[in-house]
């Protein structure tokens, strides 16, 4: 069988297991489509919250951007990875115990104020939809490069696989197709990890194969190779760092707090029985989230290594089919500046900005570009995200792994866009319509405005992954940022400050928010030519401003507190009874 | 191995406030229920507030520590065909995390059950 009828045949195959589990899953109540009915096991939503939260950045991306910016790459994998711990030690029990429906429910309760609900509201649908747009693109991707359709084909079958799942299954049925979808993403990431780590080293295991001697005779460990190879290139060595501490020390910190203050992983902890179980399910869907990024550094240094060795040096009509595959969908150029038809590869751009082909074809048969080349000697352009897409090309596996990679991909993308979705849906039907604008709704009301807002939002996000605005990449920062300067500070006060009142609060968010928005928007859209380490603020860059935006909003959520009034005492009895494990909601079997 | 010794001395910790404030329960004149429940709940949470501590002194030195302000430091030291550096922030930092939060729910459950709070 060929690889494309092989793709068809997994991406067909997981698409309909995902339609069965929703079908098999329908909510009936707003409790079944908000929290699942609060009855899963740690252990399933720890897969399904491993699902919700590797998204295509994690499963497509990350790799990538590691193999290109290697030890400063590690900010990522540090940062979504350690929120998880604050994630488990400081807010998913609470939130258990607390036992609503969503995020900006708990800070509107805590805070007695529909306009801290709001606010919250307000940075949750941002966060979500800036979110959403990137998953969007990774399905694209997906379907343009491996099933040969138009993005905007792959885009609203993508869609409508969602909308069925979401729609009708809500919360149950996310999570349980999260959880087939966690199993067909990891297995789909570790089969040709497994098999490059064998190839390079010579270890079945990545994680040592990343430590592990290269097998070529050269006595050298995969890093030590690749720091003396890219040196020779005129790189910098891979195992250390050009980003400046401070910077990797803020980007780390806003990318974990953020993490922990995402509303669509939160809410995946409301689903659970009991609250000693919201503990243990955070450690579950850590142990599965490590396993995918214990394995990505090694895919990231083994791809890295592998290109290298494949492309610099070769003539370009010997190139491997998988370089003018890429080189088609436009992710690769090459421009052959010294016109010997051989690929040199070195530091530097090779052109300026991405590729753009004028539809002809130069000497040696490659796609002619129309950007200026640069002084370079470098004469590739590779965009980061095709790394773990191409990986099993680039080392010849066999047609049934690159076909399980696409499935896996899609997977990684429709699971966390599902999630998304869905905190979107209920914050707008539960805490916007049933408990702000439109109390007197029944539950079914309720419901069917929830269905409503799930197809709306998947309309949205389907058209911003069809029309992707320029600016999807820069304002990944903002989610994070966003988050970790708006929603983490107030839920952490919220059970354990009990003097914080509604007053500190809505201040401190507010600031957080602001200061981190203006940061981000000046450095990024209105004087982009300024965005360079002199300008900064404290040496830190917009991806790590939200530290401290988060450290304002604790400052003046603190400062405010203090001179105002203490919140009554239901409330202080609320915190008290958040802290204490014993007596949380009955939650109903599936 | 820091994490044990924390572990171990947190839990001493906590039982000698335990036992201590315990031992001055009757103190407070009325043996009425509302005050050993305020109590409770009080001492419950200074232990919580202790072990959070604890752990989260270990995921700070593993991650901002180990990983990114020592690690020019920590990357003279091979380990295998890692720097030592690299090594914790790309691989050894995450293994501390999952570790830490099943510490934290083992440690976490027997705190619980002390104080006759656990949700079983």
């Amino acid at each position: 069988m060929s690889t494309a009828m092989l793709t068809y045949l997994f991406v067909g195959a997981s698409f309909s297991l995902y339609i069965g589990i929703a079908i098999w899953s329908r909510a009936g109540s707003t409790k079944e489509f908000y929290v699942a009915g609060g009855g899963v096991h740690p252990i399933a939503n720890g897969m399904a919250t491993a699902a919700d939260w590797m998204s295509a950045a994690s499963f497509i991306s990350m790799a990538g951007i590691i193999a290109f910016l290697g030890y400063d790459g590690s900010v990522y994998l540090l940062g979504w990875t350690g929120g998880y711990v604050l994630l488990a030690l400081l807010l998913a029990p609470y939130l258990r115990k607390f036992g609503q429906f969503t995020v900006p429910d708990f800070i509107g309760e805590r805070y007695y104020s529909k306009a801290a609900r709001i606010v919250a509201v307000i940075c949750l649908i941002f966060i979500s939809f800036t979110y959403v747009a990137g998953q969007m693109r990774g399905v694209g991707i997906v379907f343009s490069r491996f099933l040969e359709v138009d993005i905007t084909v792959g885009v609203i079958v993508g869609m409508g696989v969602v909308f069925v799942y979401a729609v009708l299954g809500g919360m149950k049925g996310i999570t349980y197709t999260q959880v087939a979808q966690y199993c067909v993403l990891i297995f789909a990431y570790m089969v040709p990890a497994i098999f490059i780590s064998i190839l390079i080293t010579g270890n079945p295991v990545p994680q040592l194969g990343l430590g592990a001697t290269v097998a070529d005779g050269s006595g050298l460990s995969v890093l030590a190779k690749l720091d003396k190879t890219l040196l020779d290139l005129g790189f910098s060595p891979y195992t250390e760092g050009s980003k400046a501490t401070v910077d990797v020390f803020a980007i780390t910190m806003a990318l974990m707090v953020g993490t922990a203050g995402l509303p669509h992983v939160i809410v995946r902890f409301f689903t659970v029985p009991k609250v000693s179980d919201a503990r243990l399910s955070a450690g579950y869907a850590l142990i599965f989230i490590a396993l995918l990024y214990t394995t990505a550094p090694a895919v990231a240094a083994f791809a890295r290594l592998n290109f290298v060795e494949t492309i610099n040096n070769t003539s370009y009509a010997e190139a491997p089919g998988w370089f003018k595959n890429w080189e088609e969908i436009g992710l690769i150029g090459w421009v052959d500046k010294n016109e010997d038809g051989v690929i040199q590869y070195a530091a530097g751009a090779a052109f300026v900005g991405s590729p753009t082909f004028n539809g002809a074809k130069g000497v040696t048969g490659e796609r002619s570009l129309t950007n200026t080349p640069t002084d370079s000697t470098n004469e590739v352009y590779a965009d980061r995200d095709i790394f773990v897409l191409a990986n099993p090309e680039i080392a010849s596996l066999p047609g049934w792994v690159i076909a399980l990679v696409a499935a896996g991909g899609l997977a990684a993308a429709l699971s966390t866009a599902a999630g998304l979705l869905l905190v979107v849906s209920t914050s707008i039907s539960h805490d916007l319509l049933k408990k702000t604008l439109m109390p007197e709704i029944t539950e079914r009301q309720e419901l069917l405005y929830a269905r409503i807002a799930a197809a709306v939002a998947i309309g949205v996000a389907g058209y911003l992954g069809i029309n992707p605005p320029g600016f999807v990449a820069q304002v990944v920062a903002f989610a994070f940022g966003l988050a970790a300067a708006s929603l983490f500070p107030a839920i952490l006060l919220g059970i354990f400050v009990k003097r914080m009142n509604k007053e500190g609060v809505i201040a401190g968010m507010l600031t957080g928010l602001i200061f981190t928005f203006a940061y981000i928007v000046f450095f990024k859209f209105v004087s982009p030519e300024l965005n360079n380490s002199e300008n900064w603020l404290f040496g830190i860059s917009p991806e790590g401003i939200g530290t401290i935006g988060m450290v304002l909003n604790f400052l003046v959520a603190f400062s405010v507190s203090r001179v105002t009034t203490a919140p009554p005492a239901y409330i202080q009895d609320l915190v008290d009874d958040i802290r204490m494990p014993t007596g949380a909601g009955v939650a109903h079997k599936h | 191995m820091g994490e044990q010794k924390n572990g171990s001395s947190d839990q001493g910790a906590e039982e000698g406030i335990y036992h201590h404030e315990g031992g001055n329960l009757p103190t407070h004149g009325h043996h009425d229920e509302e005050t050993l429940k305020e109590d409770v709940v009080r001492l419950y949470w200074r232990a919580n507030l202790k072990l959070l501590g604890g752990l989260l002194v270990i995921w700070f030195v593993v991650s901002f520590g180990f990983s990114i302000l020592f690690v020019d430091v920590l990357n003279e030291i091979p380990l295998f065909g890692f720097k030592l550096g690299f090594w914790w922030a790309q691989q050894g930092a995450i293994y501390v995390f999952v570790a830490l939060i099943f510490v934290y729910v083992v440690l976490m459950k027997r705190i619980e059950r002390r104080f006759g709070v656990d949700d079983d």
